[in-house]
């Protein structure tokens, strides 16, 4: 499995080119999430495909040569944050619910919704701890699930910033130069 | 200044220098046609919208600028589906205009409409819809950056009708290309390019494999002055062919499925390749397996997604081929490679008194003998533009190219029909140039309704059916793989001369070796089009062969004899 985040233009038609160069290139994508960052003309994708190394650069790099892609990158090998995030409606009776309060406390996560017969449990995390929990839950009766799909970020220092337009660098350079 | 959407795209590529478009009119694209009927772009009026894009495509490969060609929306658009696909995969910079329906109903399957930008998503190199007049001149501006820029490819620009309908203020100076900006990547990594120096400089038995990239990118005194600084034996892509003058005893030829037997074994035997501009295609490598076991690898490439595709690399130079080439050269300490290019001469053996130009002539007529014929006429001095099959692997072989563009053919794609009109179009590119489409009987019958529009252009090229009454290439493997069983490989044929009168154009049939080099000076001396119909042996392969799927060094060579080993006469 790897994951490669990428920054595309904010505008219709773009994820279809993603998910159709990924398609030919018979890569299957296992998430993709999409969201604006906070430049609204830009958006970011976190990409989790079923591939190599290889297949990881060959699709980096393709990403890189749509126009609408400004940035892809690998991150794979990174040190790196990845978090997916489920709504989960379990089964829950008078009975079982105080055992169901539990592990959900356990799994540090919570309950948003409240109904009679069910409850709607929020959890993010890794993929690993969304699983776990969904483990758990299993034998109560899960009703219905909604997950997000990840998205990732490098730690610390390592930045994966959207690249400039060549009016904002110039901008940004003659700040610089008259801020000295 | 007001105008409407139509005619600010006329305006706009009369600015960006197009003079010729290649395309058919219909209802969503009228509006344009009115426009160009005002403006001093000429049009050229095609038969099928694929023979535009061809046309295009021959155009940007003769002239090294940009080919435009247009269609209307529906039917119109699809036809140019394989024309797009041709110049995608050899990276030919086309840029198609299209006419949509009405913004208004789009997405309602009104008359016409198709999702072509849809369609052709993964064909371009990028594709956009025009929904709003004001957008038209920034777009055009863009697709001609995006289609020559990097590693160059067909763009496709979808036009609404009202888009083209509307009226709004011009101003060329306000509609400047805005395209996302892009991650500068450092291609100029130190270490990898000292790496490549080493390797360069440390080399016994380098080849250099020459492909497109080096002409795409305007490196042909760069790559000579690299070659000649490191006296590198060079062995070519088919569309490397022209990048390096085949006269040169450092030229070795094609390499790969029909190069010759020498050019491949010298290839398994190098202890370094510097591969330029080219992208290890399955036709030059065989199995990748044993593809050059022995030897380490530079690879000297504009995109990325190249790198380790097909075959994993040493060193990986990432850029423009003239630029690399340029930085590499005052690097080059090693010259003498003499004790090398000698062994690669004794691996030749016997292959020149194998090679069909020097059996005795018996009277039969073979597609070698024509093409070397009409090399030596033409003193290898015309375009000559190939369609697909055996025709074109002999053109490779005895047709010897000296300078860059003067060989255009399909070699990604393998697109048969694609001759007649990239010919046509070569031809717009170079009218005071000798254009040549020499094609299959098969080929020529997929898209010879263009000769109504040499006639109507009043255009000069010389065509030269190669015909032997059989789709050849696939009869060939048909012989070798399929115990020659035939299947849909006898191709009947009309009567090519009586079909090329019925058009207005001189024509002649030609059966015996006698007649070859007559023919071919009347035809060159005539100041109009001729179609010959050569009528060559019908069973005749492309030697020698890698099979498909096996190594490079296990070819089949060519037979002792092959006048006498031919079926016809056996």
């Amino acid at each position: 499995m790897q994951t490669l985040v990428a920054y595309v233009e904010n505008k219709p038609g773009v994820l279809n080119r993603v998910a159709s160069l990924a398609r030919r290139l018979a890569i299957n994508i296992d998430s993709l999430t999409v969201g604006p960052t906070e430049n609204e003309e830009i958006a970011r994708m976190t990409i989790v495909a079923h591939t190599d190394e290889r297949g990881a650069h060959r699709l980096e790099a393709s990403l890189e040569k749509l126009v609408d892609v400004l940035l892809a990158e690998n991150i794979s090998t990174r040190a790196l944050l990845e978090r997916d995030l489920a709504l989960i409606k379990v089964a829950a009776d008078q009975q079982n619910r105080p055992h169901l309060m539990e592990l959900i406390k356990v799994f540090r996560a919570r309950v948003v919704d409240v109904a009679p017969e069910s409850l709607i449990i929020e959890v993010s995390g890794t993929v690993d701890k969304i699983d776990g929990l969904l483990e758990v839950l299993r034998p109560f009766g899960v009703l219905e699930m909604a997950r997000t799909g990840r998205i990732a970020m490098t730690r610390g220092g390592d930045l994966l910033q959207p690249p400039l337009a060549d009016g904002e660098r110039t901008a940004l350079e003659t700040a610089g130069s008259s801020a000295k | 200044m007001k105008l409407t959407g139509a005619e600010i795209l006329c305006e706009a590529l009369t600015r960006l220098g197009v003079r010729e478009i290649f395309g058919y009119p219909g209802g969503a694209i009228l509006p344009v046609y009115d426009a160009l009927g005002k403006s001093k772009l000429r049009h050229v009026l095609v038969r099928h919208e694929q023979g535009a894009t061809h046309m295009a495509d021959g155009y940007a490969r003769a002239s090294g600028g940009i080919g435009v060609a247009m269609a209307t929306s529906g039917p119109g658009a699809t036809n140019m589906v394989t024309g797009i696909a041709t110049a995608m995969l050899d990276s030919s910079p086309v840029v198609c205009i299209t006419g949509q329906v009405s913004s208004k109903v789009l997405g309602s399957d009104a008359f016409q409409e198709v999702d072509i930008t849809g369609i052709t998503m993964p064909i371009t190199k990028h594709n956009v819809v025009v929904t709003r007049a004001e957008d038209v001149a920034r777009t055009i501006r863009e697709a001609f950056v995006i289609a020559k820029s990097g590693r160059p490819g067909p763009v496709l620009v979808d036009i609404t009708k009202d888009a083209q309908q509307a009226s709004t203020e011009f101003a060329w100076d306000a509609c400047v290309p805005k395209l996302p900006p892009k991650r500068l990547r450092n291609n100029h990594d130190q270490a990898e390019f000292d790496r490549a120096v080493e390797l360069l400089n440390t080399a016994k038995r380098p080849v250099v494999l020459a492909g497109h990239g080096i002409m795409v990118s305007g490196a042909i005194c760069a790559f000579e002055q690299f070659i000649r600084a490191g006296n590198y034996p060079v062995a070519m892509t088919l569309l490397g062919i022209g990048c390096f003058p085949a006269k040169d005893p450092l030229n070795l030829g094609m390499m790969g499925m029909h190069g010759e037997a020498w050019v491949n074994n010298a290839i398994q035997e190098a202890d370094l390749l510097i591969a330029v501009g080219m992208r290890f295609d399955d036709r030059v490598t065989g199995d990748l397996r044993t593809y050059a076991k022995n030897a380490r690898k530079i690879h000297i490439e504009i995109d990325r997604a190249e790198i380790n595709k097909n075959v994993k690399v040493d060193v990986a130079l990432v850029g423009d081929a003239r630029a690399v080439l340029e930085n590499l050269t005052p690097h080059i300490e090693t010259r003498d490679h003499s004790a090398w290019i000698r062994h690669i001469n004794e691996l030749k053996g016997d292959s020149a008194v194998r090679d069909i130009q020097s059996l005795p002539d018996t009277g039969h007529l073979y597609a070698a003998h024509v093409i070397n014929d009409l090399w030596k006429e033409t003193r290898g001095e015309a375009i000559v533009v190939t369609d697909v099959g055996q025709h074109q692997m002999w053109e490779a072989q005895y047709y010897h190219h000296n300078r860059p563009r003067t060989l255009i053919t399909s070699g990604g794609l393998g697109t048969m029909g694609f001759a007649l009109p990239a010919g046509i179009g070569a031809k717009f590119a170079k009218p005071d140039s000798e254009v040549w489409v020499v094609v299959g009987d098969g080929g020529f019958q997929m898209t010879m309704s263009e000769l109504a529009t040499i006639v109507q252009e009043k255009l000069n090229v010389k065509i030269a059916i190669i015909n032997n009454g059989y789709l050849g290439m696939v009869r060939q493997w048909q012989e070798f793989f399929y115990d020659k069983r035939y299947v849909a490989t006898p191709l009947v044929a009309p009567d090519f001369v009586t079909l090329a009168n019925a058009f207005g154009i001189r024509s002649e049939c030609i059966t015996t070796r006698a007649e070859v080099t007559p023919g071919i000076r009347a035809a060159r001396e005539a100041n109009e089009t001729v179609l010959i119909d050569f009528r060559v042996e019908q069973e005749d392969s492309v030697y020698p062969m890698v099979p498909a799927g096996a190594s490079l060094h296990d070819m089949i060579r060519r037979p002792h004899n092959p006048l006498v080993e031919t079926a016809s006469d056996a």
